[in-house]
């Protein structure tokens, strides 16, 4: 076996990113397992994103360095400039699903889909219809090809990124709160999508979201980020045992949540027998 | 002061590194970029079809003006029979270039550059990079090539419909002869001249476009201002220093040429 065989397909080594003043994250080391689901998880404002961001080579470390088969992805802030082989491979082999979905609004639903395909492949024009023609079954947006994306719906739109990142084949995504803005229905779908495509196409996947039932349901490795650093990484299994406190209080949120409104419900008929 | 003085020279000659090396790299990356034609084709639209409306108003209405000044101030000399190569010397080497470059960045300029800083805000630049495709192929090289195409073609229907401007203010609209307005232009207008102005449009619409792709390219980056106020100053800023530039190009163009 190869060393990059070996090594973890995405990884990070003390990971360090500030804007201005504000340090995002202060020392991030991380190992994405080859070919499973791992979720970040953590509070809202805590850089999940901005950390999926120097993973994809969208930012620029400020310190430490992002490994793609055990060699350094691009460069650092304080080295030369990027676009190094390592990170035009790890482009190649790798999608990205923003958070706002990123859609090229001038274009329509097909062009969206089939422009990484067109632009970054050789694939012949045959093999670029069927496989757009494909994605956008999948996603149950057949017959939304000709429709731009300012005309469909939040959902819509998320379902068509969706298809836009695994239209490739690709050995990584990354998903930047795929399920934001959806309906549990929906979310549930996407998990589900998600979960079939990479058992599918075998892919690794780091997925980035608020939602902790279905993360615990989808993926096979989760990490906390807490205050700039990794607070937890482990199964779901350990996730749902650990006596970490913080971990704690993120999983036990909503029994805390359903105690609060009780006592809250409780202290209120308190209120109405003694008035 | 010194110090203000010293950080605004620095600052202006970086950005104008900067600027230099992003319409490089803009024109460096066609080289390969797939499917370039049909965003080529688009570019070539917005800029010159949808600007054409604009650029023939201005362009007969500058002919009208200065046909009417012409003819009264040479009328004074007993000149009148001079205002055609007026007209036509004026509007060739002088307005046609600047006016037609100005018209289309406050049109198309001040488009392109929204239509960047959007897409650099809603992160759809990034998506490019991630999927792998080079936005300055995608976004930059196919604008900058259609500047090349439209700046001079919009330059010559600019001082055409200006100089039917000038025959109808001055011939029509006044006495002067129709045929002594044509043949004198024919003989004063020179193949130089066209050469100045053709210069003059090429290197106006690289640097206007140029100007305009970088800052919405950048919106990003502008100190306080974010999201949409950010692709509302880089609109604002490109045009403001477009039409700097044009005005500053053509004075130096006209000084080595002349």
């Amino acid at each position: 076996m190869t060393e990059s065989a070996k090594a973890p397909l995405l990884a990070t080594r003390s990971l360090v990113k500030r804007f201005g003043s504000q340090v995002v994250l202060a020392d991030v080391t991380l190992e994405v397992p080859r070919g499973r689901v791992l979720a970040i998880i953590g509070k809202s404002g805590t850089g999940k994103s901005v950390l999926l961001k120097c993973l994809a080579g969208v930012l620029v470390p400020d310190g430490g360095e992002v490994l793609f088969e055990g060699h350094p992805l691009g460069a650092t802030a304080v080295d030369t400039a990027p676009g190094t082989e390592t990170l035009a491979a790890f482009r190649r082999r790798c999608s990205y699903l923003f958070q706002g979905n990123a859609l090229l609004d001038s274009l329509t639903a097909w062009e969206n889909v089939a422009l990484p395909l067109e632009q970054a492949t050789l694939l012949p024009k045959t093999e670029i219809h069927a496989r757009v023609r494909e994605a956008l079954r999948r996603l149950e947006l057949e017959t939304d090809a000709t429709r731009y994306p300012s005309q469909m719906s939040g959902g819509m739109q998320k379902r068509l990124a969706l298809a836009r990142a695994l239209v490739t084949r690709p050995e990584i995504v990354l998903f930047d709160e795929p399920t934001a803005g959806l309906d549990p229905l929906r979310r549930n779908a996407v998990f589900a999508l998600i979960a079939h495509a990479q058992r599918e196409f075998g892919f690794t996947a780091v997925v980035v979201t608020h939602d902790l039932p279905e993360a615990l349901a989808a993926c096979d490795h989760l990490a906390l980020l807490d205050q700039g650093r990794i607070r937890f990484s482990g199964t779901p299994a350990e996730f749902s045992t650990t006596a970490d406190p913080v971990v704690a209080s993120f999983r036990d949120s909503p029994a805390a949540l359903a105690k609060n409104i009780a006592a809250l419900r409780a202290g209120a008929a308190l209120s109405a027998d003694l008035g | 002061m010194l110090s203000a003085l010293g950080q605004s020279s620095l600052r202006i000659v970086s950005e104008a590194g900067d600027l230099a090396r992003f319409t490089f790299r803009g024109f460096y990356s066609a080289v390969g970029s797939r499917r370039l034609g049909r965003r080529l084709a688009r570019s070539v639209y917005e800029q010159g079809v949808r600007c054409l409306p604009v650029i023939l108003i201005v362009g007969v209405f500058t002919g009208l003006v200065l046909g009417l000044q012409a003819y009264h101030t040479l009328n004074r000399f007993g000149s009148s029979g001079l205002l055609g190569p007026l007209v036509a010397l004026t509007l060739i080497r002088e307005l046609a270039p600047v006016l037609a470059a100005l018209m289309l960045v406050g049109q198309a300029g001040s488009a392109l550059t929204a239509e960047i800083g959007i897409q650099r805000n809603s992160e759809q630049i990034d998506a490019l990079e991630t999927m792998g495709i080079d936005p300055f192929g995608f976004l930059v090289a196919p604008r900058l090539l259609a500047a090349l195409i439209v700046f001079p073609i919009m330059t010559a229907f600019f001082s055409l419909v200006g100089l039917i401007g000038g025959w109808l203010s001055a011939c029509i609209l006044l006495p002067l002869a129709g045929n002594v307005y044509w043949a004198s232009i024919d003989n004063a207008v020179k193949a130089a001249d066209v050469s100045e102005c053709m210069v003059k449009a090429f290197v106006f619409g690289a640097l206007t476009i140029a100007l305009c792709c970088h800052n919405g390219f950048n919106a990003h980056r502008r100190t306080g201002a974010t999201g949409a106020r950010a692709v509302s100053a880089s609109t604002t800023r490109a045009v403001v220093f477009s039409s700097i530039a044009v005005l500053a190009a053509d004075y130096l163009i006209t000084s080595l040429l002349v």
